[in-house]
């Protein structure tokens, strides 16, 4: 058994290769330009007063046409138009998905069943399908909707939504009973229980999703746009009321002539414009929506389906890990880890025992002692004649084999003993105590005797996966406890908390008691993630504030909780947490950067505004732009190019490193705060080095 | 001793005395408004104003009291100078103008204190004293109410209210300001400031000529003036005045009663909240910007002229001789930065960065360490909103002190920081755009544009002090700058009353290894960034055409 995902590299790229191809950006063009029209814009309130510039310059400019009023106009436009490109671009990474979700999902035709029992069916379309109807599928057949199987058995094809070949096993009863619409049967026959409401499947919602359709905007995120727009209406007031004082200024300095940025009405127009878009947070604003569609799709990439954003958004809060011992943090079943014989008895002897009892025992705890016995002491497996195998009954509570006279068995230790002593055998003290030091250490003890004599004890352990340790120690840096869940007692549930290195653990854990748990949490104000995918973690699911539901789950769970992974991954929840914070990290490191940027407009802009009337404003000019036009113009191109610049940043989101708070925003203030402070003024000087070229520049 | 060792003397055995006091005081204030227990004068006036001072109120109920009592001041104080001719004490002053009464109402209900008329000659004494120096006290009483009410905010969890508005008031008034007002008092008395009820006594001058000398109660009125960093003086000379700040040691000594409470408060704040170290933070905070600023104006002060002007006492003007430059910059920055608005010289003769100074104190927002609980709500939420840009950039939704900063809080935060700049900006290009309005100005170019600028700054900000050289005490002026008083006192104070609201019915979020750590010296330093980074953007286009293009000419 091996640990699949850990292996995998943390981000599946695949799709997400060549993030600013030249080609999506022709490609989201069209969709850009269509997000100009006000009706939609006026929603990202930073990009409309932009629109509402570009419109306003563009009279001005046909008014009073200049090189440098159209060169103003047209970059402003392109401000707008870079700020759409970005959303579109980041939508249009959906759109491709969702295009092959709907293949899936059109013209599939359902049998529905008269009745309960019945052989009749019906034949209609999927879309007609209401919960509680039953509908048969067989081999070949597309499963026309979400639901679980109530007969038969079958192996089913999810390629279409998991990405995965591999057939699964769906049955009736139990944890695998959930289908998917628009996966198909491979095999045998089944009978369906739809449990959705037509036009709400999986499906339909994972198109939504996808597409990014009716998304709604976060907390976070509506937060980020009052600030946003707070700070729009600030530089609003602040150039709007400079002119006044403008007018006066250019009124008391009479002897100088007017020029294209001030003449007798105070600042012109196109310059006025032009220093409000470079004020106001045009770089976050124009990014913000594509960082919440690319922060869905990341998620949508390592095959999570988030039914909310808000649920990404919580992922980043979350304090609290409940991780599911079994396949989670073990791997699924116990291992041989140690043959201990009793004094008198050699290891091998006792090994050959054990291996012999176990060849023929197929579950995985019998097959690793065949693997232990291999590994360690060189016995092969062999194919023995006449063996008679003893197989392990809930009554017995042992197997093994009986071969030319010998009588090998391994179980239970209190079910061993009595069958040892049953033959007239006395085992020792000692296998007691062997017995109660494994039992003590968290593993579990399996006795081997050979009828009337004790071997040994077989030490079976559960394995903890690689790298969970580090996971654990890397979730403490960032500040998140993580509690193990398991159905163990609590002696080898601390056991294996301790080897694996988490905070807490859960012992005898029923479903009541995980929910009990939530709560509590939750009342000290904590958020809580958890991943579940039987029926009885639904509740626990709803209540969670992250609540992963596996796909191979059953719908109630997939229903309660508000993500799905298709991968059916537990251990997806740590890069779920990661995601969450990265989106949060990408906005506050972009606005930082936004709002940093102004420092150097101003340093532009101001002097190419007044230096005509106050020679002394020169001295701002610390950049020496060549004129006046130039700067301004500069510090416009450069306002929109950042956006372009940065688009790949937003789609991949900040690199997210785990580790405190502290250090976090120190590397990121030092990157996004200071980087942003100075990279406008590198930048604006090497454009102004290449418009001044350009005619009307000075 | 040289001139600047002298200067720098007096800032570091102020800045002593200040970090000696902060704790005992601080601790006396967490006392005084977390006490169950109400003394028998206070039961007294809650029987007589009928408050159940046991009851505590919600937000809204608590701003609809805090704003009923505001009105009702003004009207008290707009009657008391109308009919001051027909009632005692009048020193036989004529009734007040309408507009200048009007103006001079809102000035002193909103701890402004912004005088658009000469005391001496316009106020009798009963005005002076049951008005003028009632609402020095009450107005400072209503700025700490707010910030303890937001305190509270902070420090409680799952609970509708935010406090009692009455009890509030009444105890920050019985318990803090009147024993401190009284022992402050009788320290000024002794530096010479005068204290009587007489009328105006005629002397001869040495030059032959006559003057008039107002006496009255003025180190009563002095010492509240500082205290409840309200500002406005006795006489139109304010603490240039000899009868009101007679000696370089009263200078000392009025400072320290200005930067008293709001650098205590902080501790104030730590203890509330139950982290001393959050506290702290806030006062380094505050302390950081209040010391650059202090030795900046200093430095434009008294290295700010070339070496000819300065020789022949170019740095002088506008200065008392016994302050000399260095205190009397000192004191310009401290009046200005703590919304106070006394003055003991005249910010118009600064050097133009040494003007631009105080002015940029005031557009802090007045919160380095601001007015009396004015200066601590405002500082609170610019550390809301720098929590939420910082706390983003951690990967969790932002929280400060366990509350999370959400869309409503940072909603209430944004329209608070919005609201002054838009009315010292709008303001300013109102009186701009009009030559009649224009008409005011002492000098014409920048430095006329920075009186007007000026004006808006501190009516806006509630600091009161006056550029000098604008006439304002026109009806126009009487009444846009009363305006700016009136939004800029009760818009933000109604905001930050709905964010203790929203911030008192969270249950905190407990701190970890995840969560953005507000008490380190990180914390300090990106507030501080925040706050001058937001402030000079917002500022810089004004202050460039005005103190700036007059700096750099």
């Amino acid at each position: 058994m091996s640990a699949p995902v850990l292996e995998k590299p943390l981000a599946r790229t695949g799709r997400a290769g060549g993030l600013l191809d030249p080609r999506h950006l022709l490609v989201a063009l069209p969709d850009a330009l269509k997000k100009l029209n006000p009706a939609t814009l006026w929603r990202n309130p930073v990009m409309f007063v932009v629109e509402i510039g570009a419109a306003f310059t563009t009279v001005l400019a046909v008014l009073r046409p200049s090189f440098f009023a159209w060169a103003v106009v047209v970059w402003l436009w392109l401000t707008a138009i870079f700020a759409n490109l970005a959303e579109a671009v980041a939508e249009g990474r959906g759109k491709a998905q969702a295009a092959t979700l709907r293949r899936a999902r059109t013209g599939t035709r359902a049998r529905r069943l008269r009745s309960g029992d019945a052989a009749e069916w019906d034949e209609i379309g999927a879309s007609e399908l209401r919960p509680g109807d039953l509908v048969v599928v067989e081999a070949g057949e597309i499963i026309p909707g979400d639901g679980d199987v109530v007969r038969g058995i079958a192996s089913v094809d999810e390629s279409a939504i998991t990405g995965e070949s591999a057939p699964v096993i769906r049955e009736s009863g139990g944890d695998r009973s959930a289908v998917t619409g628009g996966t198909r049967v491979l095999s045998d026959r089944i009978v369906v229980r739809v449990t959705q409401q037509p036009g709400e499947s999986f499906v339909d919602r994972m198109i939504a999703l996808v597409e990014g359709a009716n998304r709604q905007k976060t907390p976070n995120e509506i937060a980020l746009n009052i600030l946003l727009a707070a700070l729009t209406i600030v530089f609003l007031v602040a150039t709007a009321t400079m002119q006044p004082l403008a007018v006066y200024s250019k009124l008391v300095n009479p002897g100088v002539p007017d020029s294209p940025a001030l003449d007798a009405n105070g600042v012109t127009g196109v310059v006025l414009v032009s220093l409000l878009v470079c004020l106001i947070p045009t770089t976050i604003g124009a990014l913000l929506s594509a960082i919440g569609i690319a922060g869905m799709d990341r998620l949508v990439q390592r095959n999570v389906l988030a039914m909310s954003g808000r649920a990404v958004e919580a992922a980043g809060d979350v304090s609290t890990l409940l991780l599911d011992k079994t396949g989670t943090i073990t791997l699924g079943n116990r291992q041989a880890s140690e043959f201990v014989p009793v004094a008198g008895v050699g290891e091998g002897e006792l090994a050959a025992a054990a291996q012999l009892s176990s060849l023929a025992d197929e579950t995985p705890e019998g097959r690793s002692i065949v693997v232990h016995a291999k590994e360690r002491y060189g016995l092969r497996e062999r194919d023995l004649h006449g063996a008679e195998w003893v197989h392990f009954t809930a009554q017995t509570r042992m197997s093994g084999v009986n071969i030319e006279g010998r009588q090998i068995r391994k179980g239970a230790a209190s079910a061993v003993l009595a069958w040892v002593r049953e033959a007239g055998g006395r085992p020792a003290d000692e296998v007691g105590r062997l017995v109660d030091g494994i039992s003590a250490s968290g593993g579990t003890p399996l006795v081997v005797a050979e009828r009337n004599r004790v071997l040994g004890v077989i030490h079976l352990k559960d394995v903890v996966k690689r790298g969970m340790r580090e996971r654990f120690d890397e979730m403490r840096r960032m500040g998140i406890r993580t509690v193990m869940i398991t159905g163990d007692n609590p002696l080898t549930a601390k056991a294996i908390a301790d080897e694996a290195g988490v905070d807490d653990f859960l012992a005898e854990a029923t479903p009541e008691d995980k929910l009990a748990l939530i709560r509590k949490e939750q009342e000290g104000g904590r958020l809580v993630a958890m991943t579940g995918d039987g029926t009885n973690d639904a509740p626990a699911l709803a209540q969670s504030d992250v609540g992963v539901a596996m796909n191979t789950g059953t719908s109630a769970a997939k229903e309660a909780g508000n993500m799905v992974d298709l991968d059916s991954d537990p251990t997806k929840l740590i890069e779920i947490v990661e995601i969450g914070k990265q989106l949060l990290i990408t906005r506050g490191a972009l606005t930082t950067f936004s709002i940093a940027n102004d420092v150097a407009k101003y340093f532009a802009i101001i002097p190419a505004m007044f230096a005509a009337v106050y020679p002394g404003l020169d001295a701002l000019n610390i950049m020496r732009l060549s004129s006046p036009q130039s700067a301004i113009l500069a510090a416009v191109v450069f306002n929109a190019l950042v956006i372009v610049a940065l688009i790949p940043l937003a789609l991949r989101g900040v690199r997210y490193r785990p580790a405190s708070a502290s250090r976090l925003l120190s590397r990121n203030l030092y990157v996004y705060g200071l980087g942003g402070i100075v990279a406008p003024f590198a930048g604006i000087k090497i454009i102004d080095l290449l418009v001044q070229f350009l005619p009307g520049m000075s | 001793m040289s001139a600047t060792a002298a200067g720098a003397l007096f800032v570091a055995s102020l800045v002593i005395a200040v970090a000696l006091l902060h704790r005992p005081l601080g601790d006396h204030l967490y006392r005084v408004y977390t006490s169950a227990r109400h003394n028998a004068a206070e039961r007294g006036l809650y029987r007589l104003l009928a408050v159940r001072a046991d009851t505590e109120q919600s937000w809204p109920v608590y701003a609809r009291g805090l704003l009923a009592f505001s009105v009702i001041s003004v009207l008290a104080v707009y009657g008391l100078q109308r009919l001051q001719d027909r009632l005692p004490l009048s020193a036989g002053m004529p009734p007040v103008t309408g507009h200048i009464a009007w103006n001079t109402a809102v000035s002193f209900v909103t701890n402004t204190n912004w005088q658009s008329y000469s005391g001496e000659s316009t106020m009798g004494h009963l005005t002076q004293m049951a008005a003028l120096a009632v609402q020095n006290f009450v107005s400072a009483a209503v700025g700490m109410a707010v910030a303890i009410a937001l305190v509270r905010g902070f420090a409680r969890s799952r609970s509708g209210a935010i406090g009692n508005f009455w009890v509030d008031l009444v105890r920050g008034t019985v318990r803090v300001l009147l024993p401190m007002a009284f022992i402050g008092a009788l320290v000024l008395v002794a530096g010479g400031v005068i204290q009587n009820l007489s009328g105006t006594h005629e002397v001869g001058t040495l030059t032959g000529g006559t003057q008039a000398i107002t006496g009255g109660p003025v180190a009563s009125q002095e010492v509240i003036k500082l205290l409840g960093t309200n500002g406005g003086g006795f006489y139109n000379a304010n603490s240039a005045h000899p009868f009101e700040n007679p000696a370089t040691w009263t200078n000392w000594f009025e400072l320290l009663l200005i930067l008293a409470i709001p650098f205590a408060l902080p501790r104030t704040f730590g203890r509330m909240v139950g982290q001393v170290r959050q506290g702290h933070a806030i006062l380094a905070v505050m302390g950081v910007l209040a010391l650059a600023s202090v030795l900046l104006t200093n430095a434009f002060e008294l290295g700010g002229h070339a070496t000819v002007p300065r020789a022949v006492g170019a740095a002088m003007e506008g200065k008392e001789v016994r302050f000399g430059v260095s205190d009397s910059a000192t004191f310009g920055a401290v009046t200005t930065l703590t919304s106070t608005g006394a003055v003991n010289s005249f910010h118009d003769s600064y050097t133009p960065f040494g003007g631009m100074m105080t002015m940029a104190n005031m557009m802090l927002g007045e919160i380095a360490p601001g007015g009396v609980g004015a200066g601590l709500y405002g500082m609170l939420v610019l550390a809301v909103i720098t929590v939420f840009v910082a706390g983003l950039m951690v990967g969790r939704t932002p929280e400060y002190l366990g509350k999370k900063i959400g869309p409503r809080q940072i909603k209430l935060a944004s329209l608070y920081f919005l609201t002054t700049p838009a009315l010292v900006l709008i303001g300013t290009a109102f009186a701009m755009g009009s030559p009649e309005r224009r008409a005011s100005m002492l000098n014409s170019g920048p430095h006329g544009l920075s009186e007007i600028l000026y004006a808006f700054t501190s009516a806006a900000n509630n600091n009161g002090s006056a550029f000098a050289g604008l006439t304002v005490n026109t009806p126009w002026y009487d009444v846009a700058l009363g305006l700016c008083m009136v939004f800029g006192r009760f818009l933000p104070i109604i905001l930050v009353l709905a964010l203790a609201g929203s911030l008192a019915r969270q249950s905190p979020v407990p701190e970890g290894a995840g969560t953005l750590p507000t008490h380190r010296p990180q914390f300090v330093g990106l507030v501080v960034g925040v706050t001058v980074v937001l402030v000079a953007l917002t500022f810089l286009p004004a202050l460039a055409l005005g103190p700036i293009a007059e700096g750099l000419s």
